[in-house]
């Protein structure tokens, strides 16, 4: 079997970056933090106790959803915001596995500058 | 999230045997698992394609960003094969330094890689810069629930 063969028929175009960043955030933090340990909640709920104003939290549950993060679900004339693990599980995967790499990579380096 | 991550490692070997292993582009293909196309100059372009068993059809492409004898190494890109199914291309390169320190055994490794979150600018997302305190409890929480996922 040649090199070619062996190469994947379907390439996923992939990116964590945009969930990277939309983590990179104390405000958007504290919002999936709030979202992950309950129900869905609404924006006036996520508003609730917070120094920033309700377009502000708009803003930043918009960036989580472009990140696929949060999903928002209309019920009448209400949105509700729900918490998706799935975009955080791929990112701590990803970075386990980059995390290995090196661990390979240096113990490989080990060796061959201690032969 | 820790978006950095950090390896460090006691090697017993000078200095200068490891700025070598690092820095000559041979040598760092033999430990790195690359074979490359030149030497590693600043600012350039470094080429090359990985040799690891079943990672061969990725290329290797890295920015030569610092070389500082015997101090500091550091390139930008996609230094990992690590998923032969993906295309990372799509990920924005991260910044790789490596970093030497004398020991009275040998020498210190410390090597960090970020710039994980970076977004490439043409889905560059509005910036926000709010500071709320929590950070690591809610850390914690998320990452906790995270690690409960399969």
């Amino acid at each position: 079997m040649s090199r070619e063969d062996r190469r994947p028929v379907t390439r996923k175009r992939h990116t964590n970056a945009p969930g990277f960043a939309a983590l990179g955030d104390e405000t958007r933090l504290s919002l999936v933090a709030k979202l992950c340990s309950g129900q869905p909640c609404s924006i006036s709920q996520l508003t609730h106790g917070s120094r920033l104003t309700r377009q502000a939290i708009t803003k930043h549950l918009r960036v989580l959803e472009s990140a696929g993060i949060v999903h928002c679900r209309r019920t009448g004339r209400e949105s509700r915001f729900e918490f998706d693990p799935e975009p955080m599980v791929e990112m701590k995967r990803y970075l386990n596995l980059v995390s290995e790499q090196w661990d390979q990579a240096l113990s490989r380096l080990k060796s061959f500058v201690e032969r | 999230m820790n978006h950095t991550i950090e390896k460090r490692i006691e090697l017993k070997a000078p200095v200068s045997r490891i700025w070598r292993a690092l820095t000559d582009h041979r040598e760092f293909g033999e430990w790195f698992g690359v074979k490359l196309d030149g030497p590693f100059v600043p600012g350039q372009i470094s080429r090359g394609q990985i040799t690891i068993p079943g990672y061969q059809h990725i290329k290797w492409e890295a920015v030569v960003q610092k070389m500082e004898p015997e101090r500091l190494f550091s390139f930008t890109g996609h230094p990992h094969a690590v998923d032969p199914q993906i295309d990372y291309s799509g990920e924005t390169p991260t910044l790789v330094e490596f970093r030497l320190e004398k020991t009275a055994a040998g020498t210190l490794l410390v090597v960090t890689e970020s710039g994980f979150d970076k977004i490439p600018s043409d889905r560059r997302l509005e910036a926000f810069r709010e500071n709320e305190g929590g950070w690591t409890q809610q850390m914690k929480n998320i990452e906790g629930y995270v690690a409960r996922r399969p």
